[in-house]
């Protein structure tokens, strides 16, 4: 019975071990780099974004206007 | 403000799949390793690209029933959105392909095949708008193409890829996502994220189309 509850386990664990075997940047998110990513990521959408509201605003302003002038 | 609420939710959207998708636990894969990840950036970025070619077909569908030139506009303006998407989608699955695969490229891959023949049906609606000069009658050839162009587009990206064998998970007669419906940790930023994409890719539409308004009514 002790041996099938150690096989049991043994083969459990070496699941867990096969399916950490991956290589994965580890290290890279241990040093906190990956902060540096992310930030750089949402700032460059974040930009993007703002020239879209930017272009946004004109519109809206260049609707208005023609709104105005049809009255 | 009150229909531009899609618009704010694109942007909560994208912005917390940057952030999630960046920190969120993934499966360890051998191959694919970090590089999993561009499943949160890479295919909302074509389904994006897919929900504009349905407004296109809608819209084109729309105007052979209605004859008004604005459904008319608002289908070519859905399928210039559709492709301005779908050369971010290239280039990002060029780069995932070449770490992953090997290759930048590959006429092995039937979705690769299908999606290029898919864009130069599209280049091909472009054209044929741009040499028709009578108004209506450009409209309406390009109407019937586009729906022409939308049924081999999914064709040969949705139908086709399943039929034979490929490197894209879920085809090769898989349904789609099934390998990665088993992790629900990417679930919650692959969803938000495919949403996200499809309301931003309508707020370009939305400005695309007040913009072809405006000109409309400065050429009066």
């Amino acid at each position: 019975m002790n041996k099938v509850i150690l096989l049991f386990l043994f083969s459990i664990f070496s699941l867990i071990t096969n399916a950490q075997n991956a290589e994965m940047a580890d290290t890279f998110r241990q040093e906190g780099k990956i902060y540096v990513v992310i930030a750089v990521l949402a700032v460059v959408f974040v930009s993007i974004v703002f020239m879209l509201f930017i272009i946004e605003r004109k519109v809206s302003k260049l609707e208005k206007e023609l709104k105005n002038k049809a009255d | 403000m009150k229909n531009n609420w899609y618009k704010i939710l694109s942007v909560i959207l994208i912005l917390y799949t940057l952030i999630w998708g960046m920190l969120g636990p993934v499966p360890r894969l051998d191959i694919l390793n970090e590089t999993i990840r561009n499943l949160y950036y890479h295919v909302p970025i074509w389904f994006a690209m897919l929900f504009q070619m349905g407004v296109s077909v809608f819209y084109s569908a729309k105007y052979l029933n209605s004859n008004k030139k604005e459904d008319d506009s608002v289908a070519f303006n859905a399928a210039l959105v559709g492709i301005l998407f779908s050369i971010p989608g290239i280039i990002t699955g060029a780069f995932w392909a070449r770490f992953t695969w090997g290759t930048w490229w590959t006429f092995e891959d039937p979705k690769l095949n299908g999606v290029a023949i898919g864009i130069i049906m599209y280049l091909i609606y472009f054209v044929l708008r741009a040499s028709i000069i009578q108004e209506t009658s450009k409209a309406r050839v390009s109407s019937v193409f586009n729906i022409f162009a939308f049924v081999m587009l999914i064709l040969f990206i949705m139908v086709f890829p399943r039929l034979t064998d490929s490197l894209h998970p879920g085809n090769g007669g898989n349904p789609a996502f099934g390998k990665y419906d088993l992790d629900s940790n990417m679930r919650l930023v692959f969803y938000p994220a495919v949403i996200g994409w499809i309301l931003f890719s309508g707020w370009i539409l939305n400005l695309f189309n007040r913009l072809s308004i405006l000109k409309e009514v400065n050429n009066e």
